[in-house]
């Protein structure tokens, strides 16, 4: 295997953990972001924090991975968009913070007040993540101000204030949407009566938000944002060195990849196709199936995303040949490959014993079984 | 302060709220997984109940290990930048690994340890929590190796290419001896503080009457637990300190205020008042060879002491001076062989180079007084590392003896415990967290001034921020984290006073309606 094979499947492998963290964890944000929205008395919020109860944890580290995963296969990526977010990041992790203590604290204290304190505490907790990383990949896509020095340090010289520009926004609106869309269909299969007739009302019009939200940034991507392109030739074997290329800014150089292979758009149309389908078979009442359905939109649109910045992973606006890319911008050979084969050995066992704590606890949940639990349950 | 003091405070006050509850997470793990398995064994509920009740503490103190543990992955690059660029591609698999190995199981099975109590058979729950404790210890295992690593660089060589240092024997880098040593010293630490806390916790119900079987029992446990762990951290303490004489030998002159190098085999301070500005210790009370015999394990090696290690690193700092010159001849684009050669050669002090361009504005006219600055810097401050240092072994004796007292009472079954013992390890409780917490100081303090040993100094290592960024987190996190501690404080107190009653089984005092005896029998 050689160094151009071994950043290849690190672009893929970074792409299926944020696939993992948004189809795992982006029920659990789901469904505790609406805690306030369906949830209407205590027994109910109850429910819903109890279906995810057993999860949230794990599903998270699908995050904290992709984290570590970013810091060890592209350290230069994981340092340039995590110190040149700083307030973005510092927010997430804020909102993160509340998450654990949350789920944890809620029911240790039988009080209404503290109750309703730690429901906003997770709604926000999930919620603001999830808006965030939105936001963050529609700054993504037009591009990040930073540039380095000569001994490769990196200055970020735009604010917080710039990342929250129309389009990032509309993207972060639309993350937000797909992960409670998410949370919705999690409830069809995890709740009954009440809760389920509305997860399911709710899905059913929120798929199709989301597949016209999906439709509108690409649109939007296609008349107002402009791509990058490489222009000098890329050796895919080198050293990382993000400053030696040359990079243009062209109108509409984002969907170049498509021109070039448009079997390519198979993603976003499935996508769509996805979001669609999540919403009927919500209104039909097919619960895994919709499930299947929102799962796989998500996994459509991050795959989408891949696929349309490829090989660019962090533009940068400001010195466009300094951008980051997944041909100059990765750990070394060594490294690379050491952590392919510990992935090889983890990924699986991993998916293993997380689908064995899925089937332990699998079954709805009632108020009946909070009432009789309660003292045990969160 | 500037930026790189922010940072470092910012680092500094996050990852010592972390070790808050790391090390309680740990120790309580293996101390659930032992009582359940007597329960398994046994077949007594009230092992379950114990079980279930020490996990309910657990929870709470857990939920605040992850909270705060998050910041710790993420600060690496918000406010380490320069420190995760240059360092990432050996720093971050270690990293990767823990999650990947250790924080999926531990996260996923600390679900079914909650709630698979009436879903999973017996053997498959003491699995689960089984499982649960392995996957803490794997975490502290990878982050210690990552750890070990900055402490003390191995595997890995510097590319001019890249600009970073790069990753050549991964398996140097895991099997570190300073990393192995820091693992097994600091999970023992995790053990010694979750046997305290059963431990004080329990004297206290003992000392009020209140649940004394469930008490006697978990008292006993982790008597047992504590005093094997508290005789691991001494005798792997001390290891450490011999693996310190080896490779970190500033670190360990300035624990015991070495002054000077003295004929071998060198004294012990035992205690006294260092002395920075005529950099001797005053009214110092020493037990001969002691040292020496910590740190090399012989009578005939020396100790090396901060004036000759300053010698030796004004030496380094002039190669450095030259590195760091070729190093930017080099990135300008001269590529001749002779430049390259000679880059060769002096590139292992290069980290000195960068040291010392923190004390001038131009490295390579740099005075004689700027270069003596940066020799000064090179080795930490030496009465914060001597202090906590005396703290955290007066800390670890203190707990042996404890521990020893405890154990030896509690194989006699039929005696009843003394009172003065009881408030010995009630009053104990704090002292595995001042232990860890000055452990840790010396570890990191005691590194300084380089982020990687001898290769990235900490005043390059942070991101270009502004001041005002790091204010604003720096403040926000403080304010949320004295928030979380005081909520997570009050918990904890609450449910430790409710006892095995908040199990609501009907078996303990203090309930409501209590259906059986409070013998706490099952």
């Amino acid at each position: 295997m050689d160094y151009e094979a071994l950043r290849f499947i690190w672009w893929v492998l970074i792409g299926v953990l944020l696939i993992g963290f948004v189809v795992t964890d982006g029920f659990d944000m789901g469904v505790a972001s609406l805690l306030k929205v369906i949830g209407r008395s205590n027994e109910e919020r109850r429910v819903m924090i109890n279906s995810i109860a057993p999860h949230w944890d794990g599903n998270q580290v699908w995050l904290i991975t992709a984290a570590g995963a970013l810091f060890a296969a592209w350290p230069t990526v994981y340092a340039a968009s995590f110190s040149g977010f700083y307030f973005a990041m510092m927010l997430t992790l804020f909102a993160l913070f509340l998450r654990p203590i949350g789920f944890e604290y809620r029911a240790k204290i039988d009080s209404p007040e503290w109750r309703d304190r730690w429901d906003w505490a997770l709604t926000a907790g999930s919620a603001i993540p999830a808006l965030i990383f939105g936001v963050a990949f529609g700054n993504l896509l037009q591009g990040v101000p930073f540039h380095f020095d000569d001994i490769l340090r990196l200055h970020y010289t735009g604010s917080f204030w710039a990342l929250l520009n129309p389009f990032a926004l509309l993207v972060g609106v639309f993350s937000l949407l797909m992960i409670v869309n998410h949370g919705a269909v999690y409830l069809q299969l995890k709740t009954e009566g009440e809760l389920l007739q509305r997860s399911e009302r709710l899905a059913s019009v929120l798929g199709v938000v989301c597949a016209a939200l999906f439709v509108l940034c690409g649109f939007w991507l296609w008349v107002g944002i402009d791509g990058y392109v490489v222009t000098s030739v890329m050796d895919t074997q080198a050293a990382s060195q993000p400053t030696t290329k040359t990079v243009e800014v062209v109108a509409g150089a984002w969907f170049n990849n498509y021109q070039q292979w448009p079997l390519l758009w198979l993603l976003p149309v499935l996508g769509v196709l996805s979001f669609v389908a999540s919403a009927w078979f919500s209104r039909m009442a097919r619960h895994a199936w919709a499930f299947v359905s929102s799962g796989a939109a998500m996994a459509m649109v991050l795959m989408t995303t891949g696929v349309t910045m490829f090989p660019f992973l962090m533009p940068s606006s400001s010195v466009p040949s300094h951008s980051l890319t997944m041909w100059d911008a990765t750990a070394s050979e060594t490294s690379l490959f050491i952590m392919f084969i510990v992935a090889c050995l983890f990924v699986p066992l991993v998916l293993a014993y997380t689908a064995w704590g899925y089937f332990v606890m699998r079954g709805r949940l009632n108020e009946q079984h909070i009432r009789d639990n309660s003292h045990s349950l969160y | 302060m500037d930026i790189v003091e922010l940072s470092r405070l910012q680092f500094a006050f996050t990852a010592m709220v972390h070790f808050l509850f790391v090390p309680l997470t740990l120790g309580l793990a293996f101390l659930l997984a032992i009582m359940e398995s007597v329960y398994v064994i046994t077949g007594k509920t009230i092992y379950r109940d114990m079980t279930k009740f020490w996990g309910k503490l657990f929870g709470i103190n857990f939920a605040l290990g992850v909270t705060t543990g998050i910041a710790m992955e993420f600060q690496f690059g918000t406010n380490w930048s320069y420190y995760s660029h240059y360092v990432g591609d050996i720093f971050g698999a270690p990293l990767a690994i823990e999650a990947l190995m250790a924080f999926f199981l531990e996260s996923t099975l600390v679900g079914l340890f909650f709630f698979g109590w009436d879903r999973l058979s017996k053997e498959k729950h003491l699995a689960v929590t089984w499982l649960m404790a392995l996957g803490t210890n794997l975490s502290a295992l990878w982050i210690l190796i990552a750890n070990g690593w900055m402490q003390y660089p191995i595997g890995s060589e510097f590319n001019i290419e890249t600009m970073r240092m790069e990753l050549m024997s991964f398996s140097e880098v895991v099997f570190s001896p300073v990393a192995q040593v820091k693992f097994v010293h600091t999970v023992s630490a995790g053990y010694v503080t979750g046997a305290i806390f059963v431990l004080a916790i329990s004297s206290w119900y003992l000392l009020n009457g209140r649940n004394i079987a469930f008490a006697q029992r978990s008292f006993a446990i982790a008597a047992a637990f504590g005093l094997a762990s508290v005789l691991s951290v001494i005798i792997l303490g001390d290891e450490s300190g011999y693996e310190l004489g080896e490779v970190q030998q500033v670190k360990l002159a300035a624990i015991e205020a070495e002054w000077e190098t003295h004929p071998a085999p060198a004294a012990f301070t035992v205690i006294g008042w260092p002395n920075e500005a005529e950099q001797r210790t005053d009214y110092a009370i020493k037990i001969p060879a002691v040292l020496g015999l910590i740190a090399t394990r012989s009578l005939t090696e020396e100790v090396k002491g901060i004036a000759d290690i300053k010698r030796d690193n004004a030496e380094r700092m002039v190669r450095g001076q030259e590195a760091y010159q070729l190093m930017n001849q080099i990135r300008a684009g001269d590529r001749s062989e002779a430049v390259l050669a000679r880059f060769n050669e002096v590139q292992a002090d290069l980290g000195y180079g960068l040291l010392l361009s923190g004390y001038t504005d131009n490295v390579a006219q740099a005075t004689a007084a700027e270069i003596q600055a940066a020799v000064d810097a090179s080795v930490p401050t030496v009465w914060p590392l001597f202090w906590s240092f005396r703290i955290m072994v007066g800390s670890g004796f203190l707990m042996l003896i404890l521990f020893a007292c405890a154990f030896w009472y509690s194989t006699k079954r039929t005696v009843k415990k003394p009172t003065w013992l009881l408030k010995f390890a009630l009053f104990s409780l704090p002292l595995p967290w001042i232990a860890s917490e000055a452990g840790w100081f010396i570890a990191e303090y005691g590194r300084q001034p380089w982020a990687i040993g001898e290769i990235l100094p900490t005043h390059m290592a942070v991101s270009q921020l502004t001041t005002t960024d790091v204010w604003i987190s720096l403040i926000s996190i403080a304010v949320l984290y004295t928030l979380f501690v005081a909520i997570e404080m009050y918990l904890m107190v609450k449910y430790a006073r409710l006892g095995p009653a908040s199990l609501h089984t009907g078996r303990y005092d203090g309930e409501a309606n209590m259906a059986v005896r409070p013998t706490g029998e099952a």
